[in-house]
Formats: structure tokens, C-alpha cells, sequence
């Protein structure tokens, strides 16, 4: 059985924001719901690093480690997802989540936080894979369609992989190789140390 | 809380569900028990559960496109000029979902922000929905016919008022192939060299500084051919922002080993995954460029057996490049000795290693000075011409490399023919119109009128005898063309009418004075799919008319990518609410002003819709100088249906129905399509046969100079029956060659008197490359342009410099009276320092997320989410001089006077003494949010100041191209 990872390759990240607008494109994600963002390090500076972060699907998520109303579930592929008709917006797992994957739309009931939103890893929710409301609530179902997330089949520089664990490892594992151990760019040396 | 991994949930089992409901209650009681919950939480756990909006209850469930079936359509993205592939799901007539092209050899499925945005043009909220006219300061709705007729009506009193020169017809590198050639053709029908682009402002310094250099003014070799380079050297170049997609071939190379050095003034996002950085200060590209030279001369890295072969001119290069010392570079530039030399040695101990630039080199009064010493380094390597060298000249948009090969430009006919008048005789033929009636559509009483104009030295577009010969007024300058003075301009009278027909005001220089010109024509007409800033900068009451245009995913036919293939683009969808497409719209106009029928004499016309196929075979029939011929539709349509079979390294086609053919049939597609030629990867690439798409450099300048050859010495293309060097193909060299007797009869006959870029038969080019030449000849290339202002590529400071004290040794040229039917002005402006006032420099350039003037990508709800502000970088230490922080509102003010509000954003991206702002930024002027004047529904997500309304004045001094790159301002807290 698979283990759904995602991997961004920071080498080959450009911060092009194509896994972004690819998200908003396959999921129909409204304005000011961020499922996926690109985050710089040392913007500016020798050294500049960009991954690109949403939900980690984490084996032992906590997220769903906190959840008041237990609405989190991780399918068999490992894909960590939650049931919105259970979500009550809380945002405890806001605070649980060490990447900030937890959205919440802003023009819901009463104007604070509504139904929690975050990447499903294009696996859609607990509603019939593929269907109407299924994709109105949580987006594409695209594992259900044996394809694999959008971000990750659009990533420009193919910097974001998606998929089995093992094969993501397998490839990152090959490029890590070829490359020859640390980052060459320039101004490593000066942001680290030297032969770090 | 609970810590342990909770049980996998079967989201169908309905019991599971009802226990994970039962025991939330418990944590909700829990949650309000323990003091958490505050603020509206509080307030929601008291009301009663009603109240609570479930997610479920709020779906409105639209048509369910569920079961609908999937129909899927190939095009390519219409955003940058990497040509990145587009596979579109369409159901019922509705762009449902968006696909990875995986089978395009050029993005392999990658899209950037931009291009994984397109599916958003399927919905076009904030379109232009149906014509629309300004009455009284309203925009009014009106019919097609209506417009037709009225904007009609008025170009024809025009005419006949002030001449067909009045009227601009301002084209877009957003066009197809065909359509830039029907609207350049519809142009000169209408009589009148007052037709130009975009590239006019982004790569015209390098195709003229490229072409005179060697012969084509293009990309050499290709993003792909990039997996093969040992070095890459970027200057002016911002790829992972500009041109995201090419990030893979370039990513791809460096961990194949190449070194990758980029020369910038900003640490841009592409610097950050080189393996050196350069910074210099903007506009010293010439002294950068000469410092690395300097290096290479000093350590005889230069390949010289090339040099002595396929360079002419290169001694007079050296003398320069020896004043070019370290420390005069570094005292010019910035750029320290150890860094310069390191670049330098780089790109020799890497060969082949190859050079990329973008508009960071050419928008610069020295612009072709800087793009011919771009090319004069990778000569002296012996870089060009060679898979993993040559120049990889990125252009900016998907199609300005065809729009530019099609010359919606001033200063020539589609191919690059020229405006002389054989050129025109050549057009006329093609177009089966009789070239006297041509010519009668044009001024020619003002030849009569303005016979004493003075001329100027060498083959630069000058005054003139006819305005059918004199190149028109640049897009860079239309400005100029309204309000300068009638008589210093030499046509008959100033421009009343312009017709922006997709092109962004915003992307160009002297906004309070383009606000002005606007205002004073009398006929202002945008033709777009958005309302662009032209609709809201200008403040008028009438006189102005919006026509939505369809995009390119609403029509189909050919696109050029930078690299020189050309790919067929499917229709995706209808032509949304009331646009129609460009060539629908140019054929419904000529109707009007009385030559339609001229004007698609060879193409059928269905439903007002001038057939995209037979416009490609009209251009296939007659673009022999640049080898648009081969490329037929039905070639074209074949590779659109077995991209999968091309090799994403070398694009050559494995096996399959185009077997052996390169990807896109990279021009020069030599001879007819029967002729089956594979298309040129790299240009000048002698290592393959001329027949399968091997080449030399182009004997286009004459077969001496100053009584040396200019012809190549002992390096020919693998299996040339002339092993020498040979100037360009006409019927009598064929006679003298005895080839004359390999042309069929019937080629005979249309190849007598004509050479390899007239005979309409293209028995020439077939029989010269059967003998293994090259058509176009086989010379060197030439390191010094003797026909430009500066034949040996020199600095000049730029008009507005912080380097005052460098003007005496590097001044800008002399004002010139006339150039392109304009006064331009240098010296005059150079001879005031403006660096005190204005200490800062102001260069401008690229974000991911929007494109050009950014209409389009702001109007786009995915895209203006990422980027919600203007902005301009500053770096720390200017930021604390002017008492600003990150984030605050600041004033820009320009040395002519202009002034933009934008937020300050604090970085060390930039150095000291340098601001940078993003110019697709429009709908905002001096401060002022201008969203009132937009009509209803139809303005961007995101508006904000234009960077180019503070730019300045300045114009390089061949082409015409803006200085957008190196001006001065001053910044304060708004």
C-alpha cells in the first residue's frame, strides 16, 4: 500500500508559485484559503531558500492528535483528511500543526473562523469520490482518478514530488547523487560554513 | 488532549461517524470548561445549534459537470515565450479542468503561477464583455456594427484630413503568427509604416545588435539545448521569475555540471541557484562585459582558430576591450577584479558554455552596444554555434518572437524584408496586388511637401523619399508623435488616432506625458480582452472606444516559441460573452475602410473569420529570409498530434510519423514543406548538414570590408560541396556552379533573376542545401557593426546617471534631428546632473505572478491573491536615510517630475543606492486609485502605480528601444 509524501526539492525550488495557482486551479480554492504556499528563507540574502509547504499528511497527525470533534481521518494511501460536516472551525488544530496547513475561510457564519480547509492531497473527502458535493466541499479527487496532485504534476522546475514515499525518496535519493552532496549555490559558504 | 494516533476512519461507515459526533460534544463541553473558548467561539457555543452553519447546508450545487464527457484540447500557455504546453478538459463548451502537459517537450508538464492559472481565461469575470464607448465620461454600451462604423467613419476623415501616416495601429505580441501577419499586412494596405509592437521595447536592441552581428536576430539554440551547456552565464536575465519554466532545462544542466554565473544588480531569485553572482551597477553592461573579455584576452582563453574562421573584425574589438582594465571595470561597474576574472574563468574552462539575456541588457540608450558585446564575448570563446554555447536569448512574450519574425514593426515587412522597394515589390507578389497600387495607398503627395529633409550618415532609418520607405514611429515614441511639434516630425502631420490593439500603456516610460498624448488624440480605441490602463489613465469624456478581443485560447493557429519552434494551438473554447478574435475583428475593420478584399485576396473567408490556415500558407509562400516556409499547417497540426515522440534534449523527433524532425520546426524550415526540412535547432551549427538543420553564419553584409574577406575561411557545414566560404544564394551563382540544371522547369521560370529570398518557388534554397549550402551564404560574423552609430560596442553613461563624474569619459551620443520620423534627444538631457537631487537609481523589471503591463494576471482572482501590492525594493541602509520602513507607503519621484505611491519593501536584494519596482502594476496614477473610471465590472483584482510612470527619457540609438532599465529618483514617507 502506498504512503502518500510530499518532498519539495529546495534546490530546485524557484518560488514560481505554480503549485499555488495550479491548487486554486484543480480545487476551486476562494480567495484568502492558501491550501499551499511557497516559503523563502533568507529572502535577499546568499543562501535564499524556497520550499514549497501545505499539509505534510503526517503518519501520527496532530492535528487529528487534538481535534475536539475527531473529524480528521487517514485513508489507506495515508492521506490525512477530515469530514467538514464534524469541523467546527475551532482551529485547535491550527495550533497543533507544525506548518500552518489548517485555513480557514473568512466570510462564514459570523465572521470568524468557518469550516477548516486544507490540502487533501487532491484525495477530496469523505463524500462519493468524484462527485458534485464532494468536489464543492473539498475540491478535486484526483488519487481516485489515479492521477496525483496538481501542485506537484505542474511544479515547474519539478521541485515538488508527490506520491509513494519510497518513489519520492527514490528520485530525490538520484538527484542528491548526481549533485554531489551539499548545495552548490552561491553564497553557501558565506550564510554556513565551509564544506558544511 | 489526546496524543494517540487516532483510528482509521471508513468515511462510509456511517457508525464511525455517529461516534466521532457523540464524543465531540464531550470536547466541546470540555473545550468551554476549561476557559478556551473566547471571542466568538464564546458566543457560538450559546447559541442554539441551528444557528451553526454546516459546511453541507451551504453548497449550492451547480450544473453537475460530473458525468458531462471530457473533451481535451492542446494549446500552449499565452504568458512568457517558453511555450510551456496547455492540455484543457472542455465540457458542454466549458473549460472545466486544466491537465499537465506531460508531452510537451518544452514543460514536461510544468507549468509556473501564470501558465497553472490559464483555465481561469475560461471564466473572465473581469473581461470586456461587449463594445463600449465613452460618452461624457461614462462608458456606454454599444454594438459591434456601431463601433465598426463610428471608429471607421472618424480613421477615414483622418486620412483625409492629415494622412493615413495620423492613424497608429499599435499591434501585440499576444497575436497568433497569422494574425501579427494580417495585422502588419492590414498596416501597409492602409498606408502606413505607423504599425509596431511590443518588441519594439523588450528585444528590439537584440535583434538588431544580434542580426547585424551574425545574421538572425534570434535565439541561437534553444531552452532544451541548455541540459548541454558546461557554463551559462545570465546577465539581465531573471529566469526563475520571468521565465519559470526554463528553470527545469537550466536547473537540468547545472546537475549535469554546469557552472552557472549570473550578472545582475539585484541578488534576484536566479542568483540564489548560481554558482557565482555579479553584482554591477545598471547600465554597465559594455565595461562588465568588456572586464570578463579583458580576462579572457589576458589568459589566451580565446578560441582563435574560430576567431581567424568565423569572426571578422575581432583586433578592432581587442584594442577596446584593452582599456577595459580590472580596476577601471571595477570602478565603472562595481564588480571587483577576483569576481570578474572568476566569471570569466568559468565560462573558458567550461566550454561549451552560453549566454543568456533579457531586458535587464537591452532596454538601455546603449541597448544594441550591450547586446553586440554580449555576442562578441561568446565569439571570442567560440562559443556560437555549438549545442550547449550559443546566445539563448530569452524573449519575454509566448508569441513576440513571431510577432517580430512577422514585423509588426516600423521599420519592416513580415521576414524582416525591409521597407525598400524590391521589399515591397516582393509583398505585393505574394499578396497578388499590384505594387503600384500598394504604393498609391501610402502619403506620396508628401514627398512633394517635405523634399529638404536632411539625412544622416549610414543605413539607419532616416528621412526620406516616400513614406513607404521611411521606417514609422516606434511604439517607444508614439508619445512624441502626438505632441511634438508637426513640423519636426517628418511625415505629413502628427498622430490623431491610436488604436491599441493588445498592449499595456503601462509598460511604458513618461506616464505624465503618455496621459497627456492620450488626451490630446482625437480617436483613442482599445482592442483587448481587458480595459487595460489606456481605458482609465486618460481624462476624457469621449473620443475613446473599448472592443473586447477573444484570447488566444478562444481562436487557434501558430505560435512561436523563443526558441524559434512554432506550435499549433487548438480552440479551447468559444469566444466568451461578445469578443471575437483578432483576425475577425482586422477583417471586420478592413471591410469598413474599404480593403478587405485585398487584404484576403489568397484566404477564404468564413462568417467575417479569414481562414488561420490560409493565412500560414500566404506566410509559408512568401517568409523565404527567414525559413517560415516549410512550416506548413498540416506539418504543424502532425507534430501537435506525436509531441511525445520528440527528445526533450535535442527536440528531434524518434522514430514516428515526423521522424527526424526537430520540435516546432525551429526556423529557418528551409525550401517548401514538400522539401520536408527538419527545422534549425542551433543556429550556425556546422556539425549537421545544412539539410538536417545544420547552418553557418549569414553572408549579409557584403563579401569584404576595408579590403578584408567576410566570408568564412576553412569552416563550412559537414557536407557543403563548397569548402570555403560563399556569399548568398542567387540564380546566376547558381549558373556559375552549374546548379542551375538541378531546378525543374517550372522552378526554372520563377527562380530566373531572383536569389534565395525572392524566388517564390524555392528552388534556390532546395538546390543549394542538396548541394550542402547554406542558401543565406556561409561568412563571419562580424564583431564591429560599421553601420550602426557605435561600430565597436562602447559604454556610454546612461541620460540619467549617478555617476556624474563619469560623463566626461563616457558621454552619450549628440541629439539627433531625425530619428525614426522623431527628434531624440541625448546630450542635451545628459548635460544636467540630476544625481544630487535624485541619488538613487531606479530599475524596474519581473514577478512570477503577472506579465507585461498586467491587465490580463491581475484580472485574475488566483493570481492577484499572490501579489496584492505595488512595491519597490530598497535597501536597508537608502531606507533609513529616507526614514522608511518595510511596508510603509512611500513617494517615488522622478527627475521629470513624476511621482508614484507604492510600499516601501526593505531588502538587501538590492544594493545601496538602488531601488527596484515590478512594472505590471497599472490602474493607479500619482496616487490616486483610478477604479471609477473602469467600466462597471470590468477592473482588475489588483490595481496600483505603473513603475514606468516615473521612468524617463531615452532611447537607444538604433532601434529606438525605452531606457527602462537605469534612471534616477528620490524616495520619501507618503
Amino acid at each position: 500500500m502506498a504512503r502518500m509524501k510530499f518532498l519539495c526539492d529546495a534546490e530546485r525550488c524557484i518560488e514560481c508559485n505554480g503549485c499555488v495557482t495550479a491548487c486554486k486551479n484543480e480545487n476551486e480554492v476562494p480567495w484568502g484559503i492558501n491550501r499551499r504556499r511557497v516559503v523563502t528563507l533568507d529572502d535577499g540574502l546568499p543562501g535564499e531558500k524556497s520550499i514549497s509547504v501545505a499539509c505534510m499528511h503526517c503518519t501520527d497527525a496532530p492535528c487529528a492528535a487534538v481535534c475536539p470533534v475527531d473529524c480528521f481521518y487517514t485513508t489507506e494511501d495515508g492521506v490525512v483528511l477530515h469530514d467538514k460536516d464534524l469541523c467546527i472551525g475551532c482551529g485547535y488544530c491550527f495550533y497543533a500543526c507544525p506548518f500552518g496547513a489548517p485555513q480557514y475561510p473568512q466570510k462564514e457564519a459570523f465572521g470568524v473562523r468557518g469550516k477548516m480547509d486544507k490540502c487533501t492531497f487532491c484525495g477530496g473527502g469523505p463524500e462519493p469520490d468524484n462527485s458534485a458535493i464532494e468536489k464543492k466541499m473539498y475540491g478535486a479527487n484526483r488519487l481516485a482518478q489515479g492521477k496525483l496532485p496538481l501542485c506537484a504534476e505542474m511544479c515547474a522546475t519539478k521541485a515538488l514530488l508527490a506520491g509513494d514515499g519510497d518513489m519520492v525518496a527514490d528520485i530525490y535519493r538520484e538527484r542528491v547523487l548526481k549533485r554531489g552532496g551539499r548545495p552548490n549555490s552561491w553564497g553557501w559558504e558565506t550564510a554556513y560554513r565551509k564544506n558544511v | 488532549m489526546k496524543l494517540t494516533k487516532k483510528r482509521e476512519l471508513n468515511p462510509n461507515e456511517s457508525g464511525g461517524l455517529n461516534g466521532v459526533l457523540g464524543k465531540a460534544v464531550d470536547r466541546r463541553t470540555f473545550l468551554r470548561r476549561a476557559g478556551l473558548a473566547i471571542g466568538g467561539g464564546a458566543v457560538a457555543a450559546t447559541l442554539p445549534p441551528s444557528m451553526i452553519q454546516k459546511a453541507s447546508a451551504t453548497v449550492t450545487v451547480g450544473a453537475d459537470m460530473t458525468d458531462a464527457p471530457v473533451d481535451t484540447k492542446l494549446s500552449v500557455c499565452t504568458h512568457c515565450s517558453v511555450g510551456c504546453g496547455v492540455r484543457a478538459e472542455v465540457q458542454n463548451g466549458v473549460w472545466t479542468g486544466q491537465e499537465p502537459d506531460f508531452t510537451s517537450p518544452f514543460n514536461m508538464g510544468g507549468h509556473c503561477a501564470k501558465g497553472a492559472s490559464v483555465r481561469e481565461h475560461g471564466h473572465g469575470e473581469r473581461r470586456l464583455r461587449y463594445p463600449m464607448k465613452l460618452v461624457g465620461g461614462k462608458w456606454k454600451k454599444i454594438t459591434w456594427a456601431e463601433a465598426i462604423d463610428e471608429i471607421g467613419d472618424k480613421i477615414l476623415e483622418i486620412r483625409e484630413s492629415s494622412g493615413p501616416d495620423s492613424v497608429y495601429w499599435l499591434g501585440s505580441a499576444k497575436y497568433s503568427n497569422e494574425q501579427a501577419y494580417l495585422f502588419r499586412k492590414f498596416a501597409a494596405l492602409w498606408g502606413t509604416n505607423n504599425v509596431d509592437h511590443q518588441a519594439r521595447i523588450c528585444h528590439s536592441t537584440t535583434v538588431a545588435g544580434v542580426a547585424n552581428t551574425w545574421g538572425y536576430g534570434a535565439m541561437t539554440n534553444s531552452y532544451n539545448d541548455m541540459h548541454n551547456c558546461k557554463a551559462m552565464f545570465f546577465i539581465g536575465s531573471n529566469a526563475a521569475e520571468a521565465h519559470p519554466v526554463a528553470m527545469q532545462h537550466i536547473l537540468r544542466g547545472k546537475e549535469n555540471g554546469a557552472k552557472m554565473v549570473v550578472v545582475d544588480p539585484r541578488f534576484t531569485r536566479t542568483a540564489a541557484h548560481a554558482d557565482h553572482f555579479v553584482r554591477i551597477r545598471p547600465g554597465t553592461d559594455v565595461p562588465l562585459i568588456w572586464g570578463v573579455t579583458w580576462h579572457i584576452f589576458n589568459n589566451g582563453w580565446e578560441d582563435k582558430e574560430y576567431i581567424n574562421q568565423r569572426v571578422y573584425g575581432m583586433d578592432e574589438i581587442r584594442a577596446e576591450v584593452a582599456k577595459w582594465t580590472p580596476d577601471v571595470v571595477e570602478d565603472v561597474t562595481g564588480a571587483p577584479e577576483s569576481v570578474v576574472k572568476e566569471a570569466a574563468r568559468l565560462m573558458a574552462e567550461n566550454r561549451p558554455s552560453t549566454i543568456v539575456w533579457c531586458m535587464g541588457g537591452t532596454q538601455h540608450t546603449i541597448g544594441n552596444n550591450n547586446t553586440r558585446a554580449y555576442c562578441i564575448m561568446q565569439l571570442a570563446l567560440g562559443n556560437i554555434g555549438k549545442s550547449g554555447g550559443g546566445a539563448n536569448i530569452f524573449r519575454g512574450h509566448d508569441n513576440v518572437q513571431g510577432a517580430t519574425d512577422m514585423c509588426v514593426l516600423s521599420h519592416s515587412l513580415p521576414g524582416y524584408y525591409g521597407l525598400s522597394d524590391g521589399s515591397w515589390k516582393h509583398w505585393s507578389r505574394v499578396w497578388g496586388l499590384d505594387y503600384e497600387w500598394v504604393k498609391s495607398r501610402f502619403d506620396t503627395t508628401y514627398v512633394d511637401m517635405k523634399p529638404q529633409g536632411t539625412t544622416e550618415e549610414g543605413d539607419l532609418p532616416v528621412p526620406f523619399a516616400n513614406p513607404m520607405n521611411s521606417a514609422g514611429i516606434p511604439v517607444s515614441r508614439w508619445i512624441d508623435g502626438v505632441l511634438e511639434d508637426p513640423r519636426n516630425i517628418d511625415q505629413r502631420d502628427a498622430l490623431k488616432a491610436m488604436i491599441f490593439w493588445g498592449h499595456a500603456p503601462n509598460s511604458q516610460t513618461r506616464g505624465p506625458e503618455m496621459k497627456k498624448a492620450m488626451e490630446t488624440l482625437e480617436l483613442l480605441v482599445v482592442i483587448d480582452p481587458y480595459p487595460t490602463h489606456t481605458a482609465v489613465l486618460p481624462d476624457r469624456l469621449d473620443g475613446m472606444y473599448l472592443l473586447p478581443a477573444a484570447t488566444q485560447f478562444e481562436t487557434y493557429g501558430s505560435v512561436t516559441a523563443s526558441n524559434r519552434s512554432l506550435q499549433w494551438r487548438e480552440k479551447i473554447i468559444d469566444p466568451l460573452f461578445e469578443s471575437k478574435p483578432d483576425h475577425t475583428i482586422m477583417y471586420l475593420l478592413a471591410q469598413k475602410l474599404g480593403f478587405a478584399d485585398e487584404l484576403t485576396k489568397n484566404i477564404e473567408v468564413v462568417e467575417d473569420e479569414p481562414l488561420v490556415e490560409d493565412i500560414l500558407r500566404e506566410i509559408n509562400s512568401g517568409t523565404w529570409t527567414i525559413g517560415y516556409t516549410g512550416q506548413s499547417p498540416e506539418r504543424l497540426k502532425l507534430q501537435l498530434a506525436n509531441k511525445h515522440t520528440f527528445n526533450v534534449t535535442t527536440l528531434k523527433a524518434e522514430g514516428g510519423p515526423c521522424d527526424g524532425e526537430y520540435y516546432g520546426l525551429p526556423w529557418p524550415c528551409w525550401g517548401t514543406p514538400e522539401m520536408a526540412h527538419p527545422g534549425t535547432p542551433n543556429l550556425y551549427d556546422p556539425s549537421k548538414p545544412v539539410a538536417e538543420g545544420g547552418l553557418c553564419f549569414r553572408a549579409r553584409f557584403g563579401v569584404e570590408h576595408n579590403g578584408k574577406n567576410l566570408l568564412a575561411e576553412g569552416s563550412y557545414p559537414v557536407g557543403s560541396e563548397i569548402k570555403d566560404g560563399y556569399p548568398e544564394f542567387t540564380a546566376a551563382m547558381l549558373q556559375q556552379l552549374g546548379w542551375w540544371d538541378d531546378l525543374t522547369a517550372e522552378e526554372k521560370v520563377a527562380a530566373e533573376g531572383k536569389n534565395w529570398k525572392t524566388d517564390l518557388s524555392g528552388g534556390i534554397q532546395r538546390v543549394a542545401i542538396k548541394h550542402g549550402c547554406a542558401p543565406f551564404g556561409n561568412a563571419k560574423a562580424r564583431a564591429i557593426v560599421w553601420t550602426f552609430p557605435d561600430p565597436v560596442p562602447i559604454h556610454r553613461e546612461p541620460l540619467y546617471t549617478s555617476r556624474y563624474d563619469l560623463v566626461a569619459k563616457y558621454p552619450t551620443y549628440e541629439d539627433r534631428r531625425s530619428h525614426y520620423r522623431l527628434p531624440t534627444r541625448y546630450a542635451s538631457i545628459q548635460a544636467t546632473n540630476y544625481s544630487t537631487d535624485y541619488p538613487l537609481i531606479y530599475t524596474s523589471g519581473r514577478l512570477t505572478e503577472y506579465e507585461g503591463g498586467g491587465e490580463e494576471t491581475r484580472s485574475n482572482a488566483w493570481l492577484a491573491e499572490l501579489q496584492q501590492d505595488m512595491f519597490a525594493e530598497i535597501n536597508p541602509a537608502d531606507a533609513n536615510d529616507a526614514g522608511v520602513t518595510d511596508g510603509q507607503w512611500i513617494w517615488l519621484e522622478s527627475p521629470e517630475g513624476a511621482k508614484i505611491k507604492v510600499k516601501a519593501m526593505v531588502t538587501p536584494r538590492v544594493a545601496r543606492g538602488v531601488v527596484f519596482a515590478p512594472f505590471h502594476f497599472g490602474g493607479w496614477y500619482e496616487g490616486v486609485d483610478l477604479l471609477d473610471k473602469y467600466p462597471e465590472g470590468a477592473a482588475p483584482y489588483v490595481r496600483g502605480e505603473a513603475a514606468n510612470t516615473a521612468f524617463t527619457y531615452g532611447y537607444d540609438s538604433v532601434t529606438q528601444m525605452q531606457e527602462s532599465k537605469c534612471s534616477l529618483c528620490r524616495i520619501s514617507a507618503a
